[in-house]
């Protein structure tokens, strides 16, 4: 058997260790940033790119897509070599994916901020963008699936598994979630509406969680951890009983974020049932994880990476317990739309993917450099600073969360509410606030150490970018039926390409076509007095989701008398057949606004928006000045009632002609309006038109 | 409440194709040896060896300091 020699690209490991280290620093210091504005809303510096409605949606991303993306494909590309005996299928590929995913993680960091957003949770981004991430997600699973069909180890180490579910998964995920209409070159409406639109959303979004923060890592953690201990995973037939049973359940579990909403109910209970099934396989991942160190944990004591990949082995163990949990309908009652969920998920984030990139960062970088790690101990303290900070983020979190839920749901004795304002429930909270923000801070330090000491290595070391390796090519020693099946040649090359790219090509068209034809159908109202926005409201509605007011406001009362009591009647599916996207929201960090029409003057919002706090005394929302100044853009008016007539919404034919008038027509009144409360605006500003949206929200089911 | 039947379709469709994996990966043989890959993973390439024990270096230093 003749043994082949070649070499293992290193480079392009190390391009996507240093991103994943810039990146995550990044997306940290701006999650820091946001957790001081939260409580000093003044922290924006009155600039709207700097607000935290808008920086909320850049964080999530850069710490989801640009830290745990880069750590991913870092130990994807490290791995993937050295299990599969092979070098990557393609060195230009691999270039194109490093340096597409950069541009990709900075036109994010440069649209968020601007506002060009779809609203749609870590789905944010815009058509263009949505596209370019499509690109260069496929270009990363074909060099992937081309370096394991070249490969010289027959058996797939089951981390490649893992891999390979993740490319799949996410593909799919992608490509249903953001199926837009474009209306320019950065605005688009999402074909799918309200209750539609929500389900689709967190059925990505829950797998997003899923086959991002979590198989992919899962994968790393199966290779990284027995090689940091230096001893086989407890057991190999556990992990592949963990791979299987954990990708069967985990794409069913999505509705579990959308409990008590206006969404069907035997959905919401099927979600339920496959999020607490989910408990099993990611015990098992995590026993397999913690019992690799079976007689190694005198190591675990002095060696810093082995504390690293503990507590975070440990911490997905919590976070996947608490998940089901969370999952569970009388839990999810009290957790829902609070910190709780906050706390949550950054146990998954800063435990196990903050500190399971740390310790593979330690280990892999020496290697890398043909050195060793500069200082053990700084690493040891970086250690032991991210656990505090984690700590210190954690608790005060699930202690506002808990706090702030129970104050919602108490009566008097009389059967008032006990805090009938929403802004004493958050005022309760701020001290929490203050400890999550020095949490967040002394992990962001953690990170500083991690910096110099990699950086002192990397000085001391040398990049290997080439390391040749040795091995026996494969000889196919089965004949498969795939050959008898597929007889030509080139077909039986490349069959995986072949099938993968025309599965792509198939959805893509296929979605495109049938999926708003499906969707108009459902989309007819099913409560006759819910009416289509008007032209002013339409454009109200972009400014709402432009400025990223669903990060802090729901528009989804759940039927409790809690919240009947405090915001109005709840809220119905047949409310939002027009709303591309829905607003629902997921965190309550102001009042839910689905009743908020009619609820307040026309002058009242106009002062809110120009200074929250001389209408609600104490008020922690930032002010939105701009939108007093800002001309009203009505440019795109026509276009977007010809996207959604398309989609289905019953505007008369050749509306599109005369939404302009409508729309100024309504201005004029509101302006009017305003004026007889003392207020003096002008009609062709951004603020008239949020006006008409707010006073529109849930009132087409009231009686007039 | 159409789009749960897409859903449910491209829920299958991914459940479906892992099936398929897995049944390919079982019938190939991936999974006669439950053992050994977990061991071979963990042999270096030749480069490797020279810092395999970093940490236990480091660690021998500091304690001799």
């Amino acid at each position: 058997m003749a043994v082949e020699t070649f070499n293992y690209d290193n480079r392009i490991v190390r391009n996507f260790a240093l991103a994943t280290t810039i990146w995550g620093a990044v997306g940290m210091l701006v999650g820091v940033l946001i957790a001081f504005q939260i409580y000093l809303p003044a922290l924006n510096f009155g600039i709207p790119y700097t607000t935290f409605s808008r920086l909320r949606p850049l964080h999530t991303n850069a710490v989801i897509f640009a830290f745990v993306g880069n750590g991913i494909f870092m130990g994807v590309y490290y791995s993937l070599q050295r299990l599969c005996k092979a070098r990557m299928f393609s060195d230009a590929l691999s270039r194109f994916h490093f340096w597409g995913w950069q541009v990709i993680i900075v036109s994010a960091a440069l649209t968020l901020p601007l506002g060009f957003t779809v609203s749609k949770e870590y789905a944010e981004l815009e058509w263009p963008i949505d596209i370019l991430i499509a690109i260069v997600w496929v270009a990363f699973g074909i060099n992937m699936i081309g370096t394991i069909i070249k490969r010289r180890e027959r058996h797939m180490y089951v981390a490649i598994w893992f891999y390979i579910a993740t490319f799949f998964t996410i593909t799919i995920l992608h490509i249903f979630n953001s199926i837009e209409i474009p209306v320019s070159f950065m605005k688009s409406y999402p074909v799918y509406a309200g209750v539609q639109d929500a389900l689709v959303q967190w059925w990505y979004a829950h797998n997003a969680v899923a086959f991002f923060l979590t198989t992919p890592y899962l994968g790393l953690m199966y290779y990284f951890l027995p090689k940091a201990a230096d001893r086989p995973v407890y057991s190999y037939r556990l992990s592949i009983v963990h791979f299987w049973a954990l990708i069967f359940i985990y794409i069913w579990a999505g509705p579990h974020h959308l409990l008590y909403t206006a969404l069907p109910d035997w959905i919401q209970s099927l979600g339920t049932v496959f999020s607490v099934m989910l408990i099993a396989p990611s015990w098992g991942g995590m026993l397999n994880g913690l019992l690799t160190l079976r007689g190694a944990w005198d190591r675990v004591r002095e060696d810093p990476i082995l504390k690293f990949m503990v507590v975070a082995v440990t911490a997905y163990g919590m976070a996947t317990f608490e998940g089901p949990m969370l999952s569970i309908k009388s839990v999810n009652a009290l957790s829902h739309y609070t910190d709780w969920t906050i706390a949550h998920v950054h146990v998954g984030a800063l435990g196990w993917n903050g500190l399971l990139t740390f310790g593979i960062l330690y280990w892999l970088i020496p290697r890398l450099y043909n050195t060793r790690l500069y200082s053990t101990r700084l690493a040891n303290a970086h250690f032991w600073i991210a656990t505090l900070g984690i700590i210190f983020y954690a608790i005060p979190m699930y202690w506002a969360g808990i706090t702030q839920g129970l104050m919602w749901k108490e009566f008097t004795a009389d059967g008032y509410l006990q805090y009938p304002l929403f802004l004493e429930t958050v005022l309760q909270i701020v001290p929490m606030y203050v400890i999550r923000s020095i949490g967040g801070s002394i992990y962001l330090l953690g990170m500083l150490f991690m910096f110099y000491n990699l950086y002192k290595t990397i000085k001391a070391g040398k990049l290997q970018p080439e390391e040749s390796a040795q091995a026996p090519a494969l000889i196919d020693e089965r004949p498969s039926k795939l050959k008898l099946i597929f007889n030509h040649h080139w077909l039986e090359s490349r069959p995986v390409q072949f099938i993968i790219l025309s599965v792509i090509a198939v959805s893509v068209g296929g979605l495109v076509e049938i999926v708003p034809t499906f969707l108009i159908k459902s989309n007819i109202p099913t409560i006759t007095s819910v009416r289509p926005y008007t032209p002013l409201e339409l454009e109200g509605r972009d400014i709402y989701v432009r400025e990223g007011c669903y990060t802090c406001h729901s528009q989804m009362i759940r039927p409790f008398r809690s919240e009947t009591e405090r915001y109005g009647e709840y809220s119905k599916a047949g409310e939002f057949v027009f709303d591309h996207p829905f607003q629902w929201g997921s965190k309550r960090t102001g009042p839910d606004l689905h009743r908020v029409g009619r609820k307040y003057p026309d002058a009242w919002h106009y002062n809110h928006m120009l200074e929250p706090e001389s209408m609600s005394p104490g008020s922690l929302m930032p002010a939105f000045p701009w939108l007093i100044s800002n001309d009203l853009n009505t440019d795109h008016i026509a276009g977007k009632i010809r996207v959604m007539q398309q989609l289905g919404v019953p505007y008369p034919a050749g509306y599109d002609g005369q939404a302009q008038d409508d729309l100024e027509r309504q201005a004029s009144n509101i302006a009017e309006s305003l004026k007889t409360s003392g207020v003096d605006a002008s009609a062709d500003k951004e603020i008239i038109a949020l006006i008409a949206y707010l006073q529109r929200l849930g009132i087409d089911i009231q009686p007039e | 409440m159409s789009v749960m039947f897409i859903l449910i379709l491209a829920s299958l469709f991914v459940a479906v194709c892992f099936l398929i994996a897995f049944l390919w990966a079982v019938k190939s043989g991936q999974f006669d040896d439950r053992h050994t890959p977990s061991i071979r993973m963990l042999l270096n390439d030749k480069k490797d060896n020279k810092n395999m024990h970093n940490i236990d270096q480091n660690r021998n230093e500091m304690r001799e300091n």
